[in-house]
C-alpha cells in the first residue's frame, strides 16, 4: 500500500516537473520573447543593486567594488555627522510638505472650477492651454523663469515702471522657495485635474438635479455631491505623494536653484550628485542614496497601511 | 412648469460664472505669456533689452539672433541629434515593453506571477543614482548614445498599462488564429498589434517626451560637447553667465538674453508641433494608468 503511494507520489511529481518542461516547450515563443527584457531588468535594475556595497566600503575607483576596503557602517557614522546632509534632508522634507500643502489642493481647486464651466469649447480650449506646462522640460522652464524673474527681466521692469524697487526672485533664499512652490504649482496644476475631471464626470447627473430641485446653492452642490463623488480619487493621490515625501526629482531642484541660495535649494539628489560624481566620493553618495531609497519605501508601505486602515482602497 | 423653471434658471449666466471665467482665463494667461516674453525677446535687439524695453512686443525688430542660431552648427547639431536620439529610444523602449507585456498576459505560462513580481519590484525600490552611475561607467557607456537609451529603456509602468490593454481585447480573436495555425508570435504581430496600435501611439509618446525633455542622465553621463543632447546643451547657454558671474572671471563670452530666449524656443517648437497630438494620447494615457492603479 505504502509502495504504491510512493509510486503514486513520485508518479504526479514527474508528472508536476513534466508539465513545467511541457509548458516551457509548449511556449517557447513567449518564453524567447521575455527573455529579452528579463535580461535587460536584471541587467539594468538589479544590476545596479551590487553597486550598494559600495556604502559599506571605502570604495576605490581603481580597485573596484571587489577590491575595496571594508568598513562596515562607518560611511553611514561619517553621513550622520555631516551638517550638509542634514541641510540637503532638511531641505527635501521642507520642500515637498510646501509643495503638498500648495501643490495638492491647486489641481483640486482648478478641477473644480473646470467642471463648473458650461461653456464646452471655452472649457477645451482653456485645458489644452492649461496643460501644456506639463510637457516642457525643467530645463525650459527653468529658462523661461531665469529670463522673466531675473533683475533684468520683464517682471522687474513692470514692478520699477509702477514706482517700486526691483525683487530679487531667484537669488533671496525666502523669495526663491515661493517661486520654486508657485513654478511647480504652475507646471502641474493643469494637468492634475485629469484624473480629477474623470472621477467629476461619474458623479451621477441626477444627484446635481435633485439638488436643484431642493434649491440648492452652488457651493453646497460642490460640498455635499462633488467633493464626496471625488473623495476616493483624492485619498489615492493624497498617499502617493505622502509615500514620496522623502524622494525628490533632481531636475527642479538642480536647475532653479543656483549658488546663492544653495543654503535651501540643496536637496538629497543633488547632494548625491554633488558628493558623487561632483568630488568622487561614491561611497558617501552611495550610502546617502541607499538611506533615501530604504526611508522612501518604508513612508510608501505606512502611507498605504494607513490608507488601508483608514477604508480606503490602497495602491496595491 | 417647476422643471422648465429650474432649466432656465440653472442656464443663466450669473456673477458666480463670470468670476470662474474670469479665473480660468487668468490662469491660461499664465501658461502663454512666458512664450509671449520668448518670442519678443529672441525678435528684439540687445540694446533694447537691456535698457529695459522689451515685455511682450518686439522692440527694435530683428531676426538677428535666430540667424545666429541658425548658423551656430553647435545647437543645430545638437538639435538633430537629440531627435536622432529620441527615435532609437523609443523604438527599443517599445520593442522591450511588446516583448514583456505579450508573453505575461498569457494565464498558460508558468512563471508569470513570479516574473511580473520581479519587474514590478524595480517600481518601488532602486539602487540609487551612484549604482547606477558606476553601472553605466563599468558596461563603458559613458559619453556614448547609449547611456541615454539603454539605463531606461523599459519602463514597468507603461509594460502595465500595456499588459492591461492587451488583456482587454477578445481572447476568441487570439484562439481562432491559433486554431488557423497562427503560433504566438504571429499572433502578436498579426492580431494584437494591429489591434493595439491607439495604446502603442500613447505609450511611444510617452516614452518619446520623456527621452526629448531628459536632463539629469545627460548630465551624469555625457561630458562630451559633441554628445550633449538639447536640453543639456540648452542649460549651458542658459547658464553662461551666472556661471560667470559665480566665478568672478571676466573677458569670458557673454551670452545675450535674446540669444537665450531664441535657445528656448527652438527647444521647446518641437513639443509645440506635436502638441495636439500629445495632449490627446497622454490623457489616454493616464486613463489606462488610473484604471490600473
Amino acid at each position: 500500500m505504502k509502495a504504491v503511494l510512493n509510486n503514486l507520489r513520485d508518479n504526479i511529481s514527474i508528472k508536476r516537473k513534466n508539465s513545467i518542461v511541457l509548458s516551457i516547450k509548449r511556449n517557447y515563443l513567449l518564453y524567447l520573447l521575455l527573455l529579452l527584457p528579463m535580461v535587460y531588468i536584471i541587467l539594468f535594475k538589479y544590476g545596479p543593486l551590487y553597486g550598494v556595497l559600495m556604502a559599506f566600503q571605502d570604495y576605490n575607483i581603481f580597485e573596484g567594488i571587489s577590491g575595496s576596503e571594508w568598513v562596515g557602517l562607518d560611511v553611514f557614522k561619517y553621513i550622520f555627522d555631516q551638517n550638509s546632509f542634514y541641510r540637503a534632508l532638511k531641505n527635501t522634507l521642507v520642500l515637498n510638505f510646501l509643495d503638498l500643502v500648495a501643490g495638492f489642493p491647486a489641481p483640486i481647486i482648478l478641477a473644480i472650477l473646470l467642471n463648473e464651466l458650461r461653456y464646452v469649447r471655452f472649457k477645451k480650449a482653456a485645458q489644452t492651454v492649461l496643460y501644456l506646462p506639463h510637457f516642457l522640460s525643467w530645463v525650459i522652464i527653468g529658462g523661461m523663469a531665469y529670463l522673466m524673474f531675473s533683475s533684468g527681466g520683464m517682471v522687474n521692469n513692470l514692478i520699477t515702471s509702477l514706482g517700486f524697487d526691483k525683487v530679487d526672485f531667484l537669488s533671496q533664499k525666502t523669495n526663491w522657495i515661493i517661486m520654486y512652490i508657485a513654478i511647480g504649482v504652475w507646471q502641474n496644476a493643469g494637468w492634475g485635474t485629469i484624473l480629477y475631471l474623470a472621477a467629476m464626470t461619474g458623479i451621477n447627473k441626477e444627484l446635481y438635479e435633485a439638488a436643484d430641485i431642493d434649491g440648492c446653492s452652488r457651493p453646497r452642490k460642490i460640498w455635499h455631491i462633488t467633493l464626496p463623488g471625488i473623495k476616493a480619487t483624492v485619498m489615492i493621490l493624497l498617499i502617493l505623494q505622502i509615500g514620496r515625501m522623502v524622494s525628490i526629482g533632481f531636475d527642479r531642484p538642480y536647475v532653479l536653484g543656483n549658488s546663492l541660495v544653495i543654503e535651501y535649494s540643496d536637496v538629497i539628489s543633488t547632494y548625491v550628485y554633488r558628493v558623487g560624481i561632483g568630488s568622487g566620493d561614491f561611497s558617501q553618495a552611495t550610502a546617502v542614496g541607499l538611506f533615501q531609497s530604504v526611508v522612501g519605501l518604508v513612508f510608501l508601505l505606512g502611507a498605504n497601511y494607513l490608507a488601508k486602515k483608514m477604508g480606503e482602497q490602497g495602491i496595491w | 412648469m417647476r422643471s422648465v423653471s429650474t432649466l432656465i434658471r440653472t442656464r443663466r449666466t450669473n456673477l458666480v460664472d463670470i468670476l470662474i471665467i474670469l479665473f480660468i482665463i487668468a490662469a491660461s494667461i499664465t501658461c502663454v505669456v512666458p512664450f509671449l516674453y520668448m518670442i519678443s525677446l529672441s525678435l528684439s535687439s540687445n540694446n533694447a533689452i537691456i535698457s529695459q524695453k522689451v515685455t511682450l512686443w518686439p522692440v527694435d525688430f530683428t531676426i538677428e539672433t535666430y540667424k545666429a542660431i541658425l548658423s551656430d552648427n553647435d545647437m543645430i547639431y545638437s538639435l538633430g541629434y537629440s531627435v536622432v536620439l529620441t527615435i532609437l529610444y523609443t523604438i527599443i523602449c517599445m520593442l522591450l515593453t511588446i516583448c514583456a507585456a505579450y508573453p505575461l498576459t498569457k494565464k498558460k505560462l508558468s512563471g508569470r506571477n513570479f516574473i511580473l513580481t520581479v519587474m514590478i519590484i524595480t517600481m518601488y525600490f532602486s539602487g540609487g543614482l551612484i549604482p547606477d552611475y558606476i553601472l553605466v561607467k563599468d558596461l563603458q557607456l559613458i559619453n556614448t548614445m547609449w547611456s541615454l537609451i539603454l539605463p531606461g529603456a523599459l519602463s514597468v509602468f507603461n509594460l502595465i498599462i500595456l499588459k492591461t490593454f492587451f488583456e482587454s481585447l477578445p481572447e476568441s480573436l487570439e484562439e481562432s488564429a491559433a486554431i488557423d495555425g497562427c503560433n504566438d508570435l504571429g499572433t502578436l504581430v498579426r492580431i494584437v498589434l494591429p489591434l493595439s496600435l491607439p495604446s502603442i501611439a500613447t505609450l511611444s509618446l510617452f516614452y518619446a517626451v520623456g527621452r526629448w525633455n531628459g536632463f539629469q542622465d545627460a548630465l551624469f553621463y555625457v561630458t562630451e560637447e559633441n554628445l550633449y543632447p538639447i536640453q543639456l546643451k540648452l542649460y549651458q547657454i542658459i547658464t553662461a553667465n551666472q556661471q560667470i558671474e559665480g566665478e568672478g572671471s571676466i573677458g569670458a563670452y557673454i551670452v545675450p538674453e535674446s540669444l537665450k530666449a531664441a535657445s528656448v524656443m527652438f527647444a521647446t517648437v518641437p513639443i509645440l508641433l506635436i502638441y495636439p497630438k500629445l495632449q490627446k494620447y497622454f490623457v489616454e494615457g493616464v486613463m489606462l494608468g488610473a484604471i490600473k492603479g
